[in-house]
């Protein structure tokens, strides 16, 4: 079975000998059940590589909201104030996702971070070809799309 | 008490978001910027209003459907505005005449759906 099962049971678990089976205990059951299976089966290499990616996804989805915020702002400036300030781009960038699962992660994030929006993958799966809605400066959003990259590739690999 | 104040404050910020996104539909110049204003304040709007929801009841019930939703949200918004943006730009909706560049232009085959990457200009 795998680790996240483990952390299931052991969720259910805590939530059984509470008597409390509400969506907060079984997430305090969760974080207890990690730690225990963090500590105790650290020789395990299955779990000592889950432990080290529970992290990663927690850093993914704080990031994704975060720039999901910080990109609704930008936007509702613009819708706002009467001037356009946007300066639009369809830009290329390359992709080092190889799987269907990454890409279609990374696609996603994408479009719901600031001011990009996914259009197409070339058919060799080499390119990802974005909207931009604020080119400031091309070398900065592939960079920042890289770095996307590698934390969506570090919870997946 | 201060959990009235936080509903509140999420509710308000929620509606807001889906106004900026009505708004952005009209004002925005093109097709693309249409979808940007959807999908992200769409999903930040309703996100925001789900989180009040479940704010207000807390009851695990209804959490557990509200947090469904907002998955559901996050998991389909951008796969459809991906869908419309991508298929709009093939059939040739005219884009704001403002752009900055276009990479993406002459690279798809409409006979053959090949949609080639920017090295396959220098050896064809």
């Amino acid at each position: 079975m795998s680790p996240l099962s483990w952390n299931l049971i052991l969720a259910l678990v805590w939530a059984a000998i509470t008597g409390n089976f509400s969506g907060a205990n079984l997430l305090v059951g969760f974080g207890l059940g990690y730690l225990i299976l963090g500590f105790a089966l650290r020789d395990v290499p299955d779990f000592a590589r889950y432990r080290e990616k529970m992290p990663r996804v927690l850093m993914l989805l704080t990031h994704f909201l975060r720039d999901l915020l910080v990109s609704n702002l930008r936007v509702a400036y613009d819708v706002l104030t009467p001037t356009h300030y946007m300066r639009p781009a369809v830009v290329a960038v390359p992709l080092r996702a190889k799987t269907d699962g990454a890409i279609t992660i990374l696609a996603n994030m994408i479009s719901l971070t600031p001011g990009t929006l996914s259009l197409d993958v070339s058919s060799d799966r080499s390119v990802l070809y974005l909207h931009v809605m604020y080119l400031d400066n091309e070398d900065d959003l592939r960079k920042q799309i890289h770095k996307l990259e590698d934390r969506v590739l570090a919870v997946l690999e | 008490m201060i959990n009235d104040l936080l509903v509140s404050v999420m509710m308000v910020a929620g509606t807001f978001f889906m106004f900026l996104a009505g708004i952005g539909v009209l004002r925005m110049p093109d097709l693309l910027m249409r979808l940007h204003a959807t999908t992200k304040a769409g999903t930040l709007g309703a996100g925001l209003v789900m989180l009040a929801v479940a704010t207000h009841f807390l009851d695990a019930g209804v959490t557990a459907r509200t947090l469904a939703i907002i998955l559901f949200i996050l998991l389909t918004a951008p796969v459809a505005a991906h869908a419309i943006g991508r298929a709009g730009y093939f059939v040739g909706v005219p884009l704001w005449d403002k752009m900055l560049k276009d990479d993406l232009k002459d690279r798809y085959d409409p006979d053959t759906h090949i949609l080639h990457n920017p090295d396959d200009d220098k050896n064809p």
